[in-house]
């Protein structure tokens, strides 16, 4: 068991333990927060992963960024404890088989991926496998130079929506 | 191993610059403001940081009944674990000087540096943000949620008055932004960042202030409109935290700004003058002489014993950083904190003279001064970056 073994295990169920309590808290700031615990566990398997930038970033944007709006607008709101119905019937007969055949899926598809075999291999290794920001940005510029751009207009038009509904009319 | 030792002696050195820090502040504008500042516990209030920890620690840790535990709880350490954790990533000296093959002056040497300082800066906020909703009292969320709006309008700035740096330096790795600053235009004035990047410099200042929430924009601690912001309820050493969280903060954004615009560890003079070896001993040793002479005119009874022990480290510390071997070693990190104490001095400066912004009008400046201001910063940078390429086709 090397410690990359042990630290990948370690996230991943903290991971998971997010992903549960984001679901199963009864504030929504708890929830927020839980999800916050997601993002940065996933931080920490890009690492693992040898994807530096990704790891970066995902912390930045999603931890730093969009989950603190998320907990300021939760805070702005005052929102209080949530209140729940009773689950419907569907998606207790047909939801929860749904979902674990869905992780079943996964779990075969991890089987044979990549990213399986990496784990499979040893974590830590990260000769192949790891990215410079540098080699990173060499392919986002160049190769994948229209998309990032189609991209980058899509989120202006977005920007610019929210501004425009945003605007009092006056 | 030699990590782990060395995070040891980073912590220490840390906690007790923050202490000292906050008698550096109270001293700095108690002249400004024609005051004493702490003067009785210790010669010139020197053990008073001692006696505030002491006092935080034995006062009594309070709760609010009606406050969210668990978040009120890890509220505070969750401020100062990134705050010191930041700290971490900041080199201190040149990687050229090891010991057992590993460089001294540095914890970790993170090829994406920056990117993980911005990264573990930007969560910082979640501190005073739970921290203000946790407490479940009226002045403690509206201190949260100006924070949490401040941080994140002022961040956008910090961010990007880097880049200009970036495009020039071409590396997210501190030592190579550091080492990429070596040399001289006209043969002594130093390359530093600061010089092409003079815009983006005072704009990363400017952010880098809100960010910390300090005069003159603290307004999530206003005292005369929210008692004491989002720490109100925290008492104890819970409150302690979120004050060292603060100066931690500070200290790290002063290291930022002298890493990016004023080349780290590298010496102001060119390295063909020799006499600047002798600058850190040789100031030691005046500093000494000053204290001696105050021990002796000025102190009475315990002061004058505590002065004396002051004194003989000054002169004993002046006389280590004189002998040869040690007085190249210590270039690097003399360096280093001299920047670093000239941006903690600006920032007391700043606190001692300027009032705070209104709400509106620190939004406004945000958003419609610093942003633009940045923005147009590194648009000209990449410009000026790419007319060479557009020349040789």
């Amino acid at each position: 068991m090397s410690v990359p073994f042990i630290v990948f295990f370690a996230c991943a169920f903290l991971a998971v333990l997010g992903a549960v309590l984001l679901i199963f808290s009864w504030e929504p700031i708890h929830s927020a927060l839980s999800l916050v615990l997601v993002m940065m566990s996933l931080a920490v398997l890009y690492l693992l992963l040898g994807a530096e930038f990704i790891a970066a970033v995902q912390i930045i944007v999603y931890a730093g960024a969009i989950m603190v709006l998320f907990v300021f607008v939760i805070m702005l709101l005052n929102a209080g404890t949530e209140e729940r119905t009773d689950a419907s019937k569907l998606a207790k007969l047909a939801g929860v088989p749904m979902g674990f055949f869905l992780l079943l899926l996964i779990a075969r598809w991890l089987w044979t991926s990549v990213v399986g075999t990496t784990i499979a291999n040893g974590l830590g290794a990260r000769s192949n496998a790891g990215v410079s920001t540098r080699e990173l940005s060499m392919v986002l510029f160049q190769q994948y130079l229209f998309p990032f751009e189609a991209t980058s207009i899509l989120i202006l038009v977005a920007l610019l929506g929210a501004w425009i509904l945003a605007r009092k009319n006056d | 191993m030699v990590s782990l030792v060395k995070i040891a002696v980073l912590l220490f050195v840390v906690m007790t610059a923050l202490a000292y820090l906050t008698w550096f502040e109270r001293k700095v504008v108690a002249r400004i403001q024609s005051r004493w500042g702490p003067y009785y516990v210790g010669a010139h209030g020197l053990l008073q940081p001692l006696a505030d920890g002491v006092k935080f620690l034995f006062k009594e840790d309070m709760t609010p009944p009606t406050a969210d535990k668990f978040t009120y709880t890890i509220a505070p350490f969750l401020a100062l674990m990134l705050a010191l954790t930041a700290i971490a990533l900041i080199p201190f000296g040149s990687p050229a000087i090891q010991v057992l093959g590993q460089p001294v002056f540095m914890v970790s040497n993170l090829d994406i540096g920056l990117l993980f300082l911005f990264a573990i800066t930007s969560i910082g906020v979640y501190g005073v943000a739970l921290a203000g909703w946790s407490s479940n009292s009226k002045y403690p969320l509206l201190g949260g949620l100006r924070s949490s709006a401040q941080m994140i309008s002022y961040e956008v700035s910090l961010t990007l008055s880097v880049v200009g740096v970036l495009l020039i330096a071409g590396t997210l790795n501190f030592n190579s932004i550091i080492s990429g600053q070596s040399g001289y235009y006209f043969h002594f004035i130093p390359r530093w960042h600061v010089i092409p990047q003079l815009v983006g410099f005072l704009c990363y200042i400017t952010a880098a202030i809100a960010e910390t929430n300090r005069i003159p924009f603290d307004l999530p601690e206003a005292e005369t409109e929210l008692v004491a912001g989002f720490h109100t309820e925290y008492s104890s050493f819970k409150f302690a935290m979120f004050f060292m969280a603060e100066y931690a903060n500070m200290i790290t954004v002063s290291c930022l700004a002298t890493i990016l615009f004023f080349g780290g560890w590298l010496s102001p003079f060119p390295d063909s003058w020799e006499w600047q070896l002798f600058i850190p001993g040789g100031g030691l040793v005046l500093l000494g002489m000053y204290c001696a002479w105050d021990t002796v005119v000025n102190m009475r009874g315990i002061a004058q014993l505590q002065f004396a022990v002051v004194t003989l480290l000054c002169l004993v510390g002046g006389a280590i950083c004189l002998m040869p071997g040690v007085r190249e070693v210590i270039q690097g990190p003399f360096w280093f904190t001299t920047k670093v104490i000239a941006f903690l001095f600006f920032y007391v400066w700043t606190r001692g003279t300027l009032p705070r912004f209104r709400y509106d009008q620190l939004m406004d400046f945000g958003w419609k001064l610093l942003l633009p201001v940045s923005l147009a910063n590194l648009v000209v940078t990449s410009f000026v970056m790419i007319v060479p390429y557009l020349r040789h086709g």
